[in-house]
């Protein structure tokens, strides 16, 4: 865009720091927007991204540093504040109401809540004008329940428009477009970009950035690693900032894979909402070898992580363990069968919060002896178990008997390696098993994978981190919209080519590129 | 406003708030008792003398205490693995139903035998009567409130139907009442002389083997995992659906024993009346026991002795009993925000 150095700055970020305990989510990030223009806030998952957006709204307070709308300071922790200054932001998951009209998602919270009749026509009648002017097409009789997708966030977009926004920042919009629309978001943003208003879109989708954006900014460990002009810049060089080139050769020694412990032979599964399934999938998990899953979050990994800790089965293709189909699949015989899970969100799926260590430690292994006999529980064992697990693995904590929600995040998660690795497992399911937790434990927990590997284990490692993936992988997969792609040996691709697939390009060029 | 979770609250914080909410609770009665035109302090003296002043006004409250005790189990059991039964009511009238069935001569056995039968009997058909809400929601996901709710109308016009007729006492002279159970199938008084049955003593029993389930059984483990967290505890392989229907299962038939021990140690004959609303005030005697099933035994003696001493105090100076009423209510909602806010902190934006 000509012109836009001299533009008026609408917002600034200036050294915003944020720390959660050991991790430092972001990192004296400085960011401007100027009039007119769209910034691309551009990284990984874990990046910062978010925790920037929170706190530009007020959902967080700054450690350090402070935001400026219109040249003005915006007090912290004040979401009420940013939405007068002008600043509109359209969610990833939306906040509309789905029983009620689009008119009235649009008008909620600008009118009195009590009144004896509302008076909606001046209101449709600026509705109907910023439909015109955006092109944004959606009938204002229709309840929000019965709109697709690309309509509800139309009408996100609207709610923002008729509260005056000046600034619009879109939380990763196209991660539920079809291609279609995603085209006419473009086509509107485009049409707001020169009625003036300013954008930022947060993505970490490569095409769309370059297609959209003037300016690029892009956060990795909650800093600022590269800032360009769309123009000076490629896909390629955006991939590199994006995942770091730092580490390109694997960090340890080689394992020694054996026999396939697990098999996935053309295995589908039902997409589920947004979240693509797999689409015929050919996996094998080899003893003694760490197979990284790398990807863009959001891709299939959940559905394949679902499939193999026994929470659904194919809808087609097998499962073999063992060279053996299961006819029974489910978490359970999962376990039994030495598969060892630890799931993407520990606070949600891996532990209980108000369950005590103790009866976190024993979730899986409860129901037979030693834990339990005929249906009574052994908490003396259950609690020398979980000792053995405190001491073994590390655990920081007051003891047994506390309640794991007022763990960290890493002694949390050696809670659930120790409950898992205790069975001596021979597969391991490791979900983004480091996200959120500080360097030590960071290290720990891959000491641990590596560990396993050593003797015998195979394990899956699924990441964002494409750093975690390169340097403990044997051998890497990349998934994009539920395909996986072929195995690629370690050491012979670089941060760069993953992040060509990661962006979904090389599945229909097919194996050319792989060898 | 919003609420922060606090992490490791403090004796004043987890204290403090419960104890306020039950000041109030005596504050707001006062009041009430001042506007019906009565000395508050009396009120309140007369309440807790016709609650446990005397031998009699004790009993009482015990014998009124029994079937509460029995549906705040029977609700702090299915509360615990977040199964919302509202339906204690129509449980507790299974239970009285299967009673009055096999008890007025079905069975011609001795009361060592009779009595447990029946007790077990009446279990089993409160169990039943769970089971098919319970069913609907793991297969359909049919929301529980709702049926549960809406089977006590069902079920007490069912009762009323059977009283009408097929179980209709012949000598009731036209009343809606079934005949008597037999002798044999009386709960005996524990001291002979006091009013009060065998029931209570069951249902302290109930209390404690409830207690021992929840701790040390891994159906108790599996009932607590399913309802602090039902996504982990299917992660973890827990057979969520499975925990819900047995959950359903012990807790309709703790609520049959509340009507099984009604009949047996009280009443003796089924009519319409015989519960007024214990099912119901089982929600709030468990929701006051924060679902503990011994602190369930307190809260019923607690609710039973404002119940009773409010029927006395009414007696001796004229203020309706409804004061009752909204004490409890109070009580319940003070306390409900009270636990509230011993796990929340209250932040200003």
């Amino acid at each position: 865009m000509t012109g836009a150095e001299a533009a008026q700055v609408v917002l600034r970020l200036d050294r915003i720091t944020k720390r959660f305990d050991a991790l430092t989510a972001n990192d004296a990030v400085s960011l401007d927007l100027r009039r007119g223009e769209v910034v691309a806030l551009l990284g990984e998952n874990g990046a910062g991204k978010t925790t920037l957006m929170n706190i530009l709204f007020g959902q967080y307070t700054a450690d350090e540093g402070r935001v400026e709308v219109m040249g003005r300071d915006l007090p912290p922790g004040n979401s009420r504040a940013a939405l007068q200054a002008g600043v509109g932001m359209v969610h990833q998951h939306f906040t509309l109401a789905d029983n009620m009209t689009v008119l009235e998602n649009v008008t909620l919270g600008t009118e009195p809540l009590w009144r004896w009749r509302s008076d909606q026509s001046v209101a449709r009648a600026r509705l109907a004008d910023l439909v015109r002017d955006f092109r944004l097409t959606v009938d204002p009789d229709a309840r929000v329940g019965s709109l697709t997708v690309g309509e509800r966030q139309r009408v996100e977009i609207l709610k923002a428009l008729y509260r005056e926004a000046r600034i619009l920042i879109l939380d990763e919009p196209t991660a539920v477009l079809t291609p279609q629309e995603t085209v006419d978001l473009f086509a509107t943003l485009r049409k707001a970009v020169a009625m003036g208003l300013s954008i930022m879109f947060i993505s970490h989708k490569l095409h769309e950035v370059m297609d959209i954006s003037d300016r690029i900014v892009v956060l990795r460990h909650g800093r600022v690693v590269a800032e360009m002009a769309t123009a000076d810049t490629d896909r390629h060089a955006l991939a590199a900032a994006m995942v770091g080139s730092e580490i390109s050769a694997p960090r340890v020694a080689p394992g020694n894979p054996g026999a396939a412990l697990l098999r996935l032979s053309d295995v589908s599964t039902p997409d589920r909402g947004n979240a693509p399934g797999l689409k015929r999938v050919m996996l094998a998990l080899r003893a003694g070898q760490i197979t990284g899953l790398a990807g863009v979050s959001g891709n299939g990994q959940a559905a394949l992580a679902d499939l193999i800790g026994g929470l659904c089965v194919p809808e087609s293709g097998r499962l073999d363990l063992d060279g053996q189909t299961r006819d029974r699949w489910s978490p359970r015989v999962a376990v039994e069968h030495g598969i060892a899970r630890i799931p993407e969100d520990r606070h949600k799926t891996g532990t209980i919060a108000d369950f005590t260590l103790t009866e976190n430690a024993v979730l899986e292994s409860y129901h037979k002896p030693p834990m339990s006999r005929n249906g009574w529980m052994n908490w003396g064992q259950a609690e020398a178990e979980t000792q053995a697990i405190i001491r073994g693995y590390d655990v920081r904590c007051p003891g047994p008997d506390t309640r794991i929600r007022l763990l960290s995040g890493g002694n949390m998660q050696k809670l659930i390696l120790g409950r898992v690795l205790e069975a001596a497992p021979r597969i391991i399911l490791a979900n983004q098993p480091v996200r959120g937790l500080d360097i030590g434990a960071v290290n720990y927990v891959h000491e641990q994978l590596l560990k396993a590997r050593d003797r015998g284990a195979a394990v899956l490692l699924i990441s964002e981190d494409l750093d975690e993936i390169m340097a403990l992988s044997d051998v890497i997969h990349v998934m994009s919209q539920g395909r996986l792609s072929p195995e690629f040996a370690r050491g012979s691709m670089t941060p760069t080519d993953l992040g060509v697939w990661m962006a979904g390009h090389g599945f229909d060029e097919g194996l050319a590129h792989a060898s | 406003m919003r609420l922060e979770p606090i992490a490791n609250p403090g004796f004043a914080r987890s204290t403090l708030p419960p104890v306020l909410a039950i000041a109030t609770t005596v504050v707001v009665a006062s009041a009430l008792a001042m506007l019906a035109g009565a000395n508050p302090f009396a009120v309140l003296g007369l309440i807790l003398k016709g609650a446990a002043g005397s031998k009699f006004a004790l009993l009482e409250t015990l014998n009124r205490a029994t079937p509460l005790i029995f549906t705040g189990l029977a609700v702090a059991v299915a509360f615990r693995a977040r199964f919302w039964n509202i339906g204690a009511e129509a449980q507790l009238y299974a239970g009285a139903l299967m009673t009055v069935v096999l008890g007025t001569g079905a069975l011609p056995w001795e009361a060592g035998a009779l009595l447990p039968v029946l007790a077990l009997a009446a279990m089993l058909a409160g169990a039943l009567v769970l089971l098919v809400p319970a069913i609907l929601k793991v297969r359909f996901g049919v929301d529980e409130v709702v049926t549960t709710l809406l089977f006590n109308f069902i079920f007490l016009l069912f009762i009323s139907l059977l009283l009408e007729g097929p179980l209709k006492d012949p000598m009731g002279m036209g009343w809606p009442k079934s005949e008597r159970v037999v002798a044999e199938a009386r709960l005996p008084r524990i001291v002979e002389g006091l009013r009060l049955h065998w029931g209570f003593a069951l249902a302290l029993i109930a209390a404690g083997v409830v207690w021992v389930i929840e701790r040390r059984s891994t159906l108790g483990y599996e009932m607590r995992a399913v309802g602090l967290n039902r996504e982990a505890a299917r992660f973890a392989g827990i057979p969520v659906n499975a925990v819900l229907i047995k959950t359903a299962l012990l807790s309709g038939g703790l609520a049959a024993l509340a009507g099984f021990s009604e009949v047996a140690g009280l009443k003796g004959s089924l009519t319409l009346d015989l519960s007024p609303g214990f099912g119901y005030t089982g929600i709030i005697v468990a929701m006051l026991a924060l679902l503990n099933p011994l602190a369930v035994v307190a809260a019923a003696l607690f609710v039973a002795g404002i119940f009773v001493g409010a029927d006395s105090m009414s007696r001796a100076v004229g203020v309706p009993t409804y004061l009752a009423d909204i004490m409890l209510a109070t009580a319940l909602l003070l306390m409900v925000l009270a636990i509230l806010l011993t796990r929340f902190r209250v932040v200003r934006e």
